[in-house]
């Protein structure tokens, strides 16, 4: 009775007091998640590595991708990468919301089709120089023994070529299957790019504006 | 009269079906070349088993499937395998793909068969593997493995068997004539899998009521089989009602779930052209060779349905309907919804063909000029999959995958409804097409870059573990180093404290034997002779594995040499102790020992420190020129023996050769590194160690920096330029390198010969 009397006459304090209270359990649990559910690792180094395209070449400067998916992280520039090309530096600058460069060609180019290694095999010494040259264990042999790419594990990154010293190390380009096949979009239809209703020339081409009518 | 159900949208073209009605299946005559691509189907293409020039059978298997979801081919008919080579296929990518090419003998000879009369004697993985080496897949569409669709792996036991004999795609009339001349068949094949599905409480056959004939027919055969369970039902024209998803709205009222198979739902659905296949390839035997496929469009004087073989060129086909070619002309495989413009006349017909269609331009123009989207939401009417098209055609624009998934692009079944409808005339559907095949290979891409990634990392950690397990050795090794040098310096500081101490235990200990020195001196000698010619034996030992390139026992030996070697130390430390005790005390006179230790005490010490303990102090330079010191002794007593063999002309005179050449090797080498040694001291250019064991991949990394930011800089010309320099460079890596293999007849030569010829060639390409 006391105690609901004190409430009643003293409204303002008892409002803080319920609300100091209120904050005092809520920082608890936020706290208690904060430690209970803690993200491991940096969620933005591991989020730009799982765009950057695996190749492990070290053509960005970087001994591999998540070398540069942290220098990236760190403020680096993100068109650094010949591998992903373009398409990697668009996604990159979405994830960072910068805008998307071109690729540095000071890094190497991008090629059209992908690349894989290819070990004329007669010819191998069987030095083993390529199996420690490779980043991603994708040559099988043993010091004497004929070498051979597993070719579905070779990421192109051209590594192993130059290290060979009978140089019987080729890079084939890989043509596109039948099931990586699919269709184009169809092309010649500028025009199109805009709504009737919007009264510019149907010759801008640009996606914003597109975007922009239909927002 | 069942019940059926509506579906959202749809559209009602021109039918175009009377064209190819007129006449019953047809057959034409032998083409002069059979081409089966090895991929008819959906899954990994086949596998020949064939050779060239090999006859074949009619119906005989030419590739085996390969894997589980794979489908057999056969030849169909009897003929010579005349090549296996790539073809361009029946694909709308106009690729080329392995095919194999049989030229027929005319004579249409059957392979022998194995027929079975009555299935239900075979158990049920029996049939399935007797579809499954018949080569049957799914003949309405894509090419499903029918084996896999027959026996759905669903926790759900399916109840409803549907046969889709809707074909609700304009011109295209294979399966109504199906319907109307070989109804029994198809209800057969029906049966045929319900057997194979156990719990099938209705068989639905559903048929749009524009083909009456078909209905009739097959409502006839159902009432003489006498089978309750068969229900044939008919329902509005509309197209797209057969898509699977769409028919099974309409004949059961049930929608499949996004992303969903109709086995979740207790269904399965069969093409009634797979069901005719099945029927046969059980009953009778036969694989699948041969289809109906539809033969129509204004620029061919005949147009109807055929039962053509697989593998003939549509070409031949067109040409036995009196084609003459428009203007313009477009030959399209399938129908004109869905099908696709085949660029070249000369590839077959396969398991998947249900139509050709050669229009005239007057008759299906090409399509008209895409305009802007004028917004009138008509293609969202028309949608079957109440999809948002306009929506999903912005988003495919700007690419934007993301969106594009939420809005459920993978839910379109590419009826191009929607580009029908469209008043402004935008292929969407193409736009559609294009997005989910990028879709698909970026997350192809994703999961092989995936795996690269794991593989990178523990490849990272493997090394670093490899490294740390050294590092601990060389750690561990250190440690034992640096306790032996602190023994020994204990020892040699104090060896007077240590030998009193010794001496009066051994009183305590022989405390009624008198203690005599002279006694003492002797026990101690001895040991000193036993520990030195004990040292001595190793040492022989070991010389005679090093000469027989025995690694292990050699290393173990070493360390038994060492052992022996602070024995020796040690016993000399005693006796020197010992003799300068009694020195003192009495004057006796010494053996040639005790004359030597009347030698400074202080130097005296210095002296019996063992040479272990010696090379330790030692500094590098010293450490190398002691090797060599070394190396050159064990090659002068390897020559000697060599020489020795040699006259005797024992059987290991070859081991003991090469045994010299190694040491001859090992000495070059060690000189070679006190050299180098020297230049580095004299130069005060004392690399860190860790430098040179730098990764490898780093190094090649660091090159390829180089070299790409100089290409950056550079013009074509002098891209080629530092090419052809860069080529020289390596020619005169490869010529030293095969020069020095020369030198030492190396088993290589001939690689390095060819590698340095191959790039001479490569060089004399470039410039
Ligand atoms: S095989 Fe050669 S090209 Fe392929 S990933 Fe390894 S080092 Fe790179
Ligand atoms: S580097 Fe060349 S020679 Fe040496 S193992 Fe590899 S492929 Fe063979
Ligand atoms: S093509 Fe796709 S989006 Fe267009 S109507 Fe058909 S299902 Fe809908
Ligand atoms: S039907 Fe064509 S014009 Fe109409 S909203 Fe759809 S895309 Fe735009």
């Amino acid at each position: 009775m006391a105690a609901l009397e004190l409430i009643l006459n003293n409204p303002i304090i008892s409002a803080l007091v319920a609300l100091g209270a209120l904050a005092a359990v809520f920082g608890a649990v936020l706290g208690f998640a904060a430690v209970k559910f803690k993200v491991e690792g940096d969620p933005l180094v591991e989020q730009i590595d799982a765009l950057l395209p695996q190749t492990q070449c070290g053509q960005c400067g970087f001994p591999g991708c998540k070398p540069y998916a942290q220098s990236i992280a760190d403020g680096d520039s993100i068109n650094k990468c010949p591998p992903g090309g373009q398409t990697t530096i668009n996604e990159l600058a979405d994830l960072l919301g910068v805008d998307a460069p071109e690729l540095d060609e000071e890094h190497g180019e991008e090629s059209a089709l992908p690349k894989v290694a290819f070990i004329r095999e007669d010819e191998c010494i069987g030095c083993t120089k390529c199996i420690q040259a490779c980043p991603v264990d994708a040559i099988l042999g043993a010091a004497k023994q004929m070498h051979t790419v597993i070719t579905s594990e070779c990421t192109g990154c051209d590594l192993c070529v130059e290290p060979c010293p009978v140089d019987c190390i080729d890079m084939l380009t890989v043509e596109p299957e039948l099931h990586q096949w699919h269709w184009a979009q169809p092309k010649g239809v500028a025009a199109s790019n805009i709504i009737a209703t919007d009264k510019t020339v149907a010759t801008d081409k640009t996606t914003a504006t597109e975007e922009e009518t239909a927002a | 009269m069942r019940q059926i159900w509506e579906t959202p949208g749809g559209i009602h073209p021109e039918q175009n079906k009377h064209q190819s009605t007129g006449e019953q299946i047809g057959t034409i005559a032998m083409p002069p070349e059979i081409i089966l691509p090895m991929g008819q189907h959906i899954g990994a293409p086949a596998t020949p088993i064939v050779e060239v020039g090999q006859t074949v059978l009619k119906g005989e298997c030419v590739a085996k499937p390969e894997g589980f979801f794979s489908a057999a081919i056969h030849a169909s008919t009897s003929g010579t395998i005349s090549a296996i080579e790539e073809r361009t296929i029946t694909h709308p990518s106009g690729m080329r793909a392995l095919c194999v090419i049989i030229k027929p003998d005319g004579k249409d000879t059957w392979a022998p068969l194995n027929p079975c009369d009555d299935y239900t004697q075979l158990s049920k993985d029996e049939i399935l593997e007797r579809i499954r080496n018949a080569g049957i897949v799914g003949m309405g569409g894509a090419g499903f493995p029918t084996a896999i669709k027959a026996n759905p792996k669903s926790n759900r036991k399916i109840t409803t068997l549907i046969l889709n004999g809707t074909e609700c795609e304009p011109y295209i009339t294979a399966d109504d004539m199906l319907m109307r001349e070989r109804a029994d068949e198809i209800l057969l094949g029906a049966q045929l899998f319900c057997h194979l599905l156990t719990d099938v409480n209705e068989i639905l056959i559903g048929i749009e009521d524009n083909k009456p004939e078909a209905i009739a027919a097959m409502q006839a055969a159902a009432n003489a089989l006498n089978d309750e369970r068969i229900h044939v039902v008919s329902f509005p024209t509309k197209y797209p009602s057969g898509g699977e998803k769409q028919l099974i709205q309409i004949l059961t009222g049930k929608e499949i779930p996004s992303g969903g198979l109709p086995a979740q739902l207790g269904i399965v659905v069969q093409n009634i052209g797979t069901a005719v296949a099945c029927h046969r390839a059980i009953v009778h035997g036969e694989p699948l060779i041969s289809r109906v496929t539809t033969v129509v469009g204004q620029t061919l004087e005949k147009q109807r349905n055929i039962n053509v073989l697989m593998g003939t060129p549509i070409g031949f086909v067109l040409q036995e309907h009196g084609f003459v070619s428009d203007y313009k002309q477009r030959i399209i495989v399938g129908g004109p919804m869905m099908g696709f413009a085949a660029d070249n006349q000369n590839v077959p017909i396969i398991k998947t063909t249900n139509c050709i269609l050669a229009p005239s331009t007057k008759e299906l123009p090409l399509p008209a000029p895409a305009q802007p989207c004028i917004r009138c939401g008509m293609c969202e009417q028309a949608c079957p999959a109440s999809l948002l098209p306009q929506q999903l055609y912005w988003f495919s624009r700007s690419e934007d995958v993301e969106k594009l998934e939420e809005h459920n692009l993978f839910d379109c079944i590419e009826c191009g409804a929607c580009s029908y409808v469209c008043p402004s005339n935008i292929p969407l559907v193409q736009y559609y097409r294009a997005s989910k095949g990028t879709i698909k290979l970026q997350r192809e891409e994703k999961a092989k870059s995936d795996h690269a990634r794991l593989r990178f990392e523990q490849r990272q950690e493997r090394i670093v573990k490899a490294e740390a397990e050294k590092e601990a050795k060389r750690e561990a090794r250190k440690q034992a180093a640096l306790e032996a040098k602190k023994l020994m310096a204990e020892k040699a500081a104090q060896p007077a404290n240590g030998e009193t101490e010794n001496t009066t235990n051994a009183v305590d200990k022989t405390a009624s034997k008198v203690v005599d020195p002279v006694t003492q001196k002797a026990k101690l000698t001895r040991a000193l002779t036993s520990a030195q010619s004990r040292l001595e034996r190793a040492n022989a030992q070991l010389q005679t594995n090093i000469d027989e390139d025995n690694g292990s026992r050699k290393d173990a030996l070493q360390s038994k040499i060492k052992q022996a070697e602070l024995k020796v130390n040690d016993a000399q430390n005693k006796l020197d102790a010992f003799n300068k005790e009694h020195d003192i005390s009495s004057s006796e006179p010494g053996t040639p020992q005790a004359k030597n230790s009347s030698a400074p005490s202080n130097d005296k010490g210095k002296d019996a420190t063992s040479p272990a303990l010696k090379k330790m102090a030692m500094s590098d330079a010293e450490k190398q020129a002691a090797a060599v010191a070394s190396i050159e002794k064990r090659l002068g007593v390897a020559t000697q023996k060599y020489k020795e063999a040699q006259e005797a002309n024992t059987p290991t005179a070859d081991a003991l050769k090469l045994g010299v050449e190694k040491l001859e090797q090992k000495l070059s080498d060690a000189k070679a590194v006190l050299a180098q040694q020297a230049n580095d001291v004299s130069a005060n250019t004392t690399q860190p160690v860790s430098k040179n064991e730098a990764d490898a991949a780093l190094g090649a990394i660091e090159r390829a920096q180089a070299k790409a930011k100089a290409k950056a800089a550079m013009t074509d010309d002098e891209k080629k330029q530092d090419q052809i320099a860069s080529l020289k460079k390596r020619i005169d890596k490869a010529k030293t390198r095969l020069n020095k293999a020369k030198d030492e007849n190396d088993d290589n030569i001939a690689a390095f010969e060819n590698a340095y010829n191959k790039l001479q060639d490569k060089l004399t390409q470039i410039s």
